[in-house]
């Protein structure tokens, strides 16, 4: 097990530091000068801040310093937990206009990942061999992940919000009121998110429902299910034993799929106006704030390997193979 | 040697039959037919299309926000573009997207799956810790901050880095099929004959996992063209010409929703879920036909 967790620490060590690397990189390899260019377009619209980002940028990049000494400069204000100055809200730093917006990003994406999860491996695995339910649940199922994520986000806004009302369609929380612990806002909040929440849902439920079906149908073919089939077994004692074998492939699928999903959440908070990180990236892009777009960068890419991390654990606690330090998850 | 000169008189008939009966089943396969009737379909429609069109859908009209009618099919913008016309246009970018971005991460996991999982050891090592590496780091974000770092931004760019950062699970897929072929005895035969490790991978392992790999495409394609069309909506799509993606995102940013324009936001996602979607049908119907197990009745 120390084994086990030990590689995976050492690939999310590794990970991380490739992102780091690349972030640092990318801003100075790529053809043109998106500094100087950065500078000047800031310049024409603020010129306190185009001075300002001057001064950090000489600070910061040092660009009469070697290269190595900018790279190391680039990690040191990293574990300051320096992301820069945004642009877009200046002066705010970014790691603050971030840190306000991923509670929005969390509490859609978390709630929305485990539940369509569950809820779809728990139709999966329903559906599997069940001629009449397998037929309808395929084609939806194909259908649900072939779609977009912000294309159903569209759907749902304009079907649910526009044309009958029953939900806003912008924004976290409505304009006239102010983020508070008050019943008036929690409620507010809801109303905004449940819209956001059914289309992460809904998309991703269609992939773990297939995924699902498809483990189920193996793992009735194999040795051990005849065998208990030959026994006598009922037949719901041995779609249980199926389940539990079929749930470690789905356990590292989600593993696999979570950059998938961060990518939906984004999307989908866009559709909405809802506010967090997606809308944040959108509103980086669009002010050509690279800060905040490489501070978002750093922050998605340190949730997924956080996220890596919990699921690997959990998958010690569900397959007794990995504690035994035999071959079970892939390395 | 008289034996070893038999071996491919015979390896010559069998393939063909394999075909053969590849073939017939595929014929008889609903889930194939439907997929790849649609994809062609769509295929068709962007590579023809724009021959009967005038225009390429960014001209601004003089009818805006038109409903559906006989002139323009799709109805119209804001601005007066013809929705149809940027659809048939959406469609083509997509495909070279898909085909361009899928084909490259192909290659790429073919490459490092073969090598992997033939050669093993410490290359095997190295080479997955480097796909995990790439596995874990989400795909989007890079894009996101590599497109933006582009200040102008080409369909073949986008493609070339969308087939740069997904071929990751696919390389792994291939490297276990890998490992489980390099044991055989045919594999095992061809490196006595004295056969080096390309054509050990490119005669003996890779046509053995053809169906697999074509499968593996198709997938890649899938992704690639979703993956795409998030980038595109978030702005960072192609700068040149209309996307499907770009088309949603001109929707969204122009508020097709609330005012009701149902025509412009529908049918682009709608061909992206019927190219998308189709596809993984069809992968499912190719399955069916390659493995027996999976066949109905």
């Amino acid at each position: 097990m120390r084994r086990y967790f030990g590689r995976k620490l050492l690939v999310y060590g590794l990970t991380f530091f490739v992102a780091v690397t690349v972030n640092w990189m990318i801003p100075r390899f790529m053809p043109g000068d998106p500094v100087s260019s950065m500078v000047a377009r800031t310049g024409a619209s603020n010129p306190a801040a185009a001075e300002t980002m001057r001064v950090y940028y000489t600070n910061l990049f040092g660009f009469d310093q070697p290269l190595w000494k900018q790279y190391v400069n680039f990690w040191a204000a990293l574990f300051q937990g320096d992301f820069g100055i945004s642009i877009w809200v200046f002066p705010t730093p970014v790691s603050e206009v971030i840190l306000g917006a991923v509670p929005y990003t969390l509490g859609l994406m978390i709630p929305s990942v485990l539940l369509s999860w569950v809820v779809g491996n728990w139709f999966g695995a329903y559906a599997a061999r069940r001629k009449v339910l397998d037929n309808t649940l395929l084609p939806v199922g194909y259908v649900l992940t072939a779609m977009p994520y912000m294309w159903l986000a569209v759907l749902l806004a304009w079907g649910l919000g526009v044309v009958a009302g029953w939900f806003p369609v912008a924004g976290g929380y409505s304009f006239s009121m102010q983020p508070s612990w008050s019943w008036d806002f929690i409620l507010d909040l809801l109303h905004h998110w449940v819209l956001p929440f059914s289309s992460l849902f809904l998309v991703a439920l269609g992939g773990w429902a297939i995924g699902m079906r498809n483990m189920i149908i193996y793992e009735l073919e194999s040795d051990y299910s005849n065998y208990l089939a030959a026994l006598g077994a009922p037949q719901r004692l041995i779609r249980r034993y199926a389940f539990r074998n079929a749930v470690l492939p789905q356990i590292t699928g989600l593993a696999l799929q979570l950059g998938v999903l961060v990518a939906g959440a984004l999307v989908t908070e866009i559709v909405f106006s809802y506010p967090g990180l997606g809308s944040l990236i959108l509103k980086a892009i669009q002010n050509q704030d690279f800060f905040l777009l490489q501070g978002a960068f750093l922050f998605i890419v340190l949730g997924v390997l956080i996220a890596n991390f919990i699921i690997d654990i959990v998958y010690v606690v569900v397959d007794p193979r990995t504690r035994a330090g035999m071959a079970g998850a892939a390395a | 040697m008289t034996a070893l000169q038999e071996v491919p008189a015979q390896d010559a008939a069998a393939p063909a039959g394999v075909r053969r009966e590849a073939l017939y089943f595929a014929l008889r396969n609903g889930k194939l037919l439907t997929g790849f009737g649609i994809v062609l379909a769509l295929l068709l429609l962007g590579l023809l299309g724009p021959l009967f069109l005038s225009g390429t859908g960014s001209e601004y009209g003089t009818q805006p926000m038109q409903p559906p009618s006989a002139e323009h099919w799709f109805g119209t913008t804001t601005f007066g573009q013809d929705v149809f016309t940027q659809f048939v246009y959406g469609l083509r970018t997509t495909f070279v997207v898909g085909a361009l971005g899928g084909g490259i991460a192909a290659v790429i996991a073919m490459l490092v799956g073969f090598v992997a999982g033939y050669r093993g050891g410490l290359v095997d090592e190295i080479l997955n810790m480097f796909t995990n590496i790439v596995l874990v780091i989400p795909t989007l974000a890079v894009l996101l901050i590599i497109n933006a770092y582009l200040g102008v931004r080409s369909v073949g760019a986008q493609a070339l880095f969308i087939g740069l950062t997904s071929w990751p699970w696919a390389a792994r897929a291939i490297r276990a099929q890998t490992f489980s072929l390099r044991t055989r005895d045919f594999v095992d035969l061809a490196r006595l004959s004295g056969a080096n490790t390309w054509k050990v991978i490119t005669r003996e392992i890779a046509p053995n996992m053809s169906s697999y790999l074509f499968m593996t495409f198709i997938l890649l394609f899938g992704g690639s063209v979703l993956i795409a069309s998030s980038l595109d909506f978030i702005g960072l799509g192609p700068t040149e010409g209309t996307s499907l993606g770009l088309m949603l995102q001109n929707a969204n940013q122009w508020s097709a929703m609330q005012l009701g324009m149902w025509w412009w936001f529908i049918p682009p996602g709608a061909g992206i879920t019927a190219i998308v979607g189709s596809l993984y049908v069809a992968n499912v119907g190719l399955d069916e036909v390659f493995n027996p197990k999976l066949r109905e009745t």
